[in-house]
Formats: structure tokens, sequence, C-alpha cells
């Protein structure tokens, strides 16, 4: 059947085009195939890169694109370095990961464990906790406003249920102190079944018979846990936690939807407080640093990544 | 564990992959920590050069032998 496409194939190649490929190398063709990628590839990604770097030593305005664009050295870096209200979006975002990553591990491995054991409707729990990740983070965003609403929000109603505290004395989004703690929740409950699936490859790749052997040497189920369980997920825990991590460095839409950045800037994350510098303010050279020291992180975070990639196929 | 820093050590001499990407990863890290910091405005000012050393040490040394 392949053999017959292929005739066919051939067979309705034009003859100038057949004889030219008839007369290139592998290593050309090879070339010659990848060529329209490596072209996107340049253009889309490579030629805005170091644009956006030429433009980081400059003062350029998108928005004044008649006035002198003059070359200010490192002066951009300088600024952003020095500056306590970008130190003061990068802790919001370090508090954002954090605790996001924390909840999403603790969850995920815990909901992964349960779900690896056989039990009747396994398949459709798994569903269930999966369909969170599906949604778009703009209807995400969207909804969990709602719910977060004083006066008619779920989530206070549930507070309320639980604490017995009035559902209209506090919100969640519109506090300092509770709207990080708000961006938190609603990740950690669209991102955790992501973390889950990842955890429950790697219960999964684990073979019962190690599991048989420690019953045989008489191990506890503690002592399974720590000494096989654990070490056995831990690169896919690992690889999750790079995933996220890096997912959520360059947050955007769903705090965008939620809580805009606020109240005051409680919740602007980098990726809000750049955008802002870019199209709010128009600096553009500034921002163009400020957006080449995010993609230094965030390729070196990414290096770490592939690095761990690495050492988990070695395994 | 001091045979574990002499083989580190003696891997960054002979310009070994292995521990130069570990160095570059720690260096990386390190900024990435200082730049997210709370504490300590210095540290957040240099954080951008130890995470572009670490980075360029990384794509470096990832072409080291093995």
């Amino acid at each position: 059947m392949t053999r017959k496409m292929a005739d066919r194939l051939a067979e309705a190649t034009p003859p100038g085009i057949a004889r030219k490929i008839g007369g290139l190398s592998d290593r050309s063709l090879a070339w010659l195939f990848i060529a329209p990628t490596i072209f996107l590839l340049l253009a889309i990604n490579i030629f805005p890169l170091i644009w956006t770097i030429r433009l980081s030593f400059t003062n350029y305005r998108v928005n004044r694109v008649n006035a002198d664009v003059k070359w200010v050295g490192l002066r951009n870096y300088e600024r952003i370095l020095t500056d306590p209200d970008i130190w003061q979006t990068m802790q919001v975002t370090a508090h954002f990961l954090f605790w996001t990553l924390f909840f999403q591990v603790l969850l995920g491995f815990a909901l992964a464990w349960l779900i690896n054991r056989k039990f009747r409707g396994n398949d459709l729990w798994t569903t269930l906790i999966v369909l969170p990740m599906m949604l778009s983070p703009a209807v995400v965003g969207n909804f969990w406003k709602f719910l977060y609403q004083p006066q008619i929000g779920l989530f206070n109603y549930m507070v309320s249920f639980v604490s017995g505290v009035d559902p209209a004395s506090f919100s969640m989004i519109g506090s300092i102190d509770l709207a990080p703690w708000a961006i938190v929740i609603v990740d950690t409950w669209m991102w955790t079944p992501f973390v889950m699936l990842i955890c429950l490859a790697g219960l999964r790749s684990i073979p019962d018979y190690i599991y048989e052997a420690a019953e045989i040497d008489r191990a506890s189920k503690w002592r399974q846990f720590w000494t096989i369980t654990v070490p056995m997920v831990l690169p896919f825990l690992m690889l999750a936690v790079l995933f996220r991590g890096i997912e959520n460095f360059k947050m955007f839409d769903l705090v965008v939807q939620l809580t805009g950045g606020g109240p005051g800037s409680a919740t602007e994350v980098t990726s809000i407080n750049l955008k802002r510098e870019a199209f709010e303010k128009w600096r553009t050279g500034y921002a163009s640093a400020y957006a080449v020291i995010l993609f230094v992180t965030i390729f070196g975070l990414a290096s770490i990544y592939v690095k761990a990639l690495n050492r988990v196929k070695e395994r | 564990m001091s045979g574990v820093f002499r083989r580190f050590f003696s891997g960054l001499m002979r310009l070994r992959r292995g521990p130069w990407e570990m160095l570059a990863s720690i260096l990386i890290a390190l900024g990435v920590f200082m730049m997210m910091q709370p504490f300590w405005m210095v540290a957040y000012t240099w954080s951008f050069l130890v995470t572009l050393t670490g980075t360029v040490m990384f794509i470096i040394t990832s072409h080291f032998p093995e």
C-alpha cells in the first residue's frame, strides 16, 4: 500500500522537478525539507529576539516613530535593576510561583496516589479531575471572579459555611492581603490535574515486582512509600515542577482576567508590569530591556529543565 | 563526601561537562533566587548578572566532553 502510494507520488512529480531532486544528495534534501521551518523560526522567533535586544539599549518609543532614537547603553537595565517597584513585582511573582508549586505538587501527588488505586469509577473520576485543565484561562478567570463576589459568590458562602464568618465581610479579589491568595487558589484549581497526570504516569511506571519484593522483605507500607514510590516518582514530579514553574513565571491571562494586577499592585506579576510598560506607558526600549531580563531568567530555568529531562531519559 | 567534592573539582579542572553544568545550574538558581527574594535590594540589582553568567556558562559548558 505504502509502496503503491510512493510510486503514485513519484509518477505525479513533474519530470523537471524529479530530475532536479534526483540529482540532490540526502543532506541537501534534508536541508530542503527543513528550510521552511528554519525560515519561519528565524522570522518569528530569532529576528524579534535580536531586535528586542537591540532596542533594549535605546530610548525608543513605539508611539513616537519620528523622534530621535538615542543609544543609552546599559541605562535601561540599570534603571530596572534598581527600581523598587519592579523588585516588588518580582516578589509578587515569587509568592505566586512558590505557593502554586507547593499546593499543586502536594495535591497533584496526593490525587495521583489515590487515582492510581483500583476502584469503581476510576476513569470517570480521572476525567472529572482533569476538566479544569482543559478550560481557557480567560474563562476560568471570569467565572472565578463571580465565585469570589462578596455578595453572591459561592466561594464566600462556602468559607462562611465552614468558618461562620459573614460572606459579605471579605472580598478575595478586593483585598490587598487576600488577592494574592485568590490567584494562587485559582491557578492551583486549574493546574493541579496537570501535576496529577504527570505523577500518575510516574506511579504507573513502577513495576509491581518491586513492591512484591519489598513485601517479601517485610517492608512496611510507609517504608515502601518512602524508599520505592517517592524516589521513582521524583523525576516526574521534578519535571512537573519545572513545567509549571516556567509557565507560572510568565503567567498573564488568568491574573488579568481575575484581578488585572490589583488592588493597587498586589497581584501585579512581572508579565502584567511588562505589558504596562510596553503598551500603556509606551516605553519600548525600557520594556525591551525588561523583556530581555525575563527571557534570560526563563531561558536559564529552561536549560536546567532540559538537563533534568535528559537525566530522566537516561533512567 | 570528600570523594564527591574531589571528583567535582577534578571535573572542573579537566573541563568536564557534568560539574561545569552543575556549577552553571547553581548560578542560574542563585540568580533567580536573588531576583525574587524580598530581603536585600543589592542582591536584586546583581541578580540579572548572575543569571546571565550562569546561562551563558551553561550554553558553553554543554559542549564540553562528558
